[in-house]
């Protein structure tokens, strides 16, 4: 199949950025998304041209490394789907796609399509951890999790951080990527000693960060490809609610 | 904004019902009326409840208007750069139309005062006469007034469709079934307020009431 990509061209943080228009031809449908750009990036090698920068590393969907906006959409058309593991069959012969980079203010680009995600580790730093030794496995009736808690909590831990909620969302919040991280730990029995302090830690950062506000929208769970629920940030304000009327922001309660 | 969203929903309903008196007929509704403003008397001043009232929902008004506006801001602000390729909406319709149907509301909402509570712009325009105000307002040759309504009403019921949901969310709504529950609810009443609220101009449009 031959294709029209308009892709967006930065060729640093102080750049401005263009749309640039490429045509790769001979594109098989059984490439993936990110072939596609090695085959178009060899060619500009080739030609002498500065290839296309992008993000990637296991592909395989799993490490939350890649992430483009096509056409619209993060992550691409197909659902519960990274970039990575895209395939070119979702496009037809003579389509034209838009590629471009997160947009967000806490994500900067750095280069092309590359965008800086240190936000999200910011927020991690503010409260994504717990106290309890976790050096070795421990035994597993020692301290029990009820079962619907685990599936809640191990749904959270599905997040790779890929920052696709970001991207989708139209306030630019990154809420359903704090909440992930905040119920993940705050299901579990070993998340509880900070449980509350946590979550309002966590949410500071992200506003600091430069993140929009919630307003429970939904476009992040939709583009999400771990399909992480919009009930989880429901669970976050619960704790949030709890954490700021409660518990008064005091540490260990 | 889940809070002063909820306050402004209950006067919603208050409002709604006491429209709808209007099928018992011109000495029921005024009768409805005058009621109001002597309402909590001799406790309170003649309309004495009907401005603390007003004080109440003004200042919600104001607190919602304040909290939409400092989200909208920090909206703008989280994304400097915009995509060239708008994205298409994949979430919720009515979440994507809550600033602008606010602003319709806003507007309607200040109409809606000028027209039947002050009268300024109500054909009629006696206090006294609520009746006679509502019936004049909705008269088929003023379609137009009657348009206007209608698009407030369905802007009004968007608003409520995202806005119920959103602030159960808001105030802790977490399990998979009660969003569900949450999001019907939510439809429901958005549903069942906009007939309501169009109810009593349509009825005076087809003569119903007159």
């Amino acid at each position: 199949m031959n294709l029209t990509l308009r892709i967006w061209r930065q060729s640093g943080p102080q750049d401005k950025g263009r749309m640039i228009k490429y045509q790769v031809d001979d594109v098989s449908p059984d490439m993936s998304f990110l072939e596609m750009l090695d085959v178009l990036n060899e060619r500009l090698i080739l030609g002498g041209e500065e290839p296309i920068a992008f993000d990637h590393d296991c592909r395989e969907g799993i490490c939350g490394m890649c992430g483009l906006m096509i056409n619209g959409d993060a992550h691409g058309p197909q659902r519960g789907t990274t970039a990575c593991q895209l395939h070119m069959r979702q496009f037809k012969d003579g389509d034209t796609i838009d590629i471009e980079p997160w947009r967000a203010r806490a994500f900067p680009v750095i280069k092309d399509l590359v965008v800086n995600r240190n936000a999200f580790d910011t927020i991690i730093a503010a409260g994504g951890y717990v106290t309890a030794p976790t050096g070795s496995a421990p035994e597993a009736h020692s301290v029990p999790v009820a079962k619907a808690d685990a599936d809640a909590a191990f749904e959270s831990a599905a997040c790779i951080g890929c920052g696709a909620c970001v991207a989708a969302c139209p306030n630019g919040s990154g809420m359903l990527f704090t909440a992930a991280k905040v119920t993940q730990l705050s299901l579990l029995p070993q998340g509880q000693p900070e449980r509350y302090t946590r979550v309002v830690d966590m949410v500071d950062a992200h506003d600091e960060a430069g993140f929009g506000g919630c307003t429970n929208a939904g476009e992040c769970t939709v583009v999400c490809p771990k399909g992480i629920p919009l009930t989880t940030i429901g669970r976050l304000n619960r704790d949030y609610l709890a954490a700021t009327t409660r518990h008064a922001d005091t540490p260990g309660t | 904004m889940a809070v002063t969203g909820i306050l402004l929903v209950l006067f919603l309903i208050a409002h709604m019902l006491g429209n709808l008196k209007i099928f018992t007929g011109a000495t029921s509704f005024d009768h409805y009326a005058h009621w109001l403003r002597e309402l909590g008397a001799p406790l309170l001043p003649s309309a004495g409840f009907l401005w603390i009232q007003r004080v109440g929902l003004l200042t919600a008004v104001l607190l919602h208007i304040g909290a939409a506006t400092i989200l909208a801001m920090r909206a703008r602000a989280a994304r400097p750069v915009r995509y060239a390729h708008r994205k298409k909406v994949r979430g919720s319709y009515a979440a994507r139309t809550m600033r602008w149907g606010g602003v319709i509301i806003l507007l309607f909402v200040i109409y809606h005062i000028l027209d039947l509570t002050t009268g300024t712009l109500n054909p009629v325009g006696d206090p006294s006469r609520p009746y006679a105000n509502v019936v004049a307002d909705f008269a088929p040759e003023r379609w137009y007034v009657t348009a206007f309504y209608t698009l407030a009403v369905v802007a009004l019921g968007f608003h409520l469709r995202h806005g119920v949901f959103s602030a159960l969310r808001s105030l802790g709504q977490q399990t998979p079934g009660g969003e569900q529950r949450a999001r019907l609810v939510a439809l429901v009443f958005a549903v069942v307020l906009c007939a309501g609220y169009l109810l009593v101009p349509f009825a005076v449009l087809t003569g119903l009431v007159s």
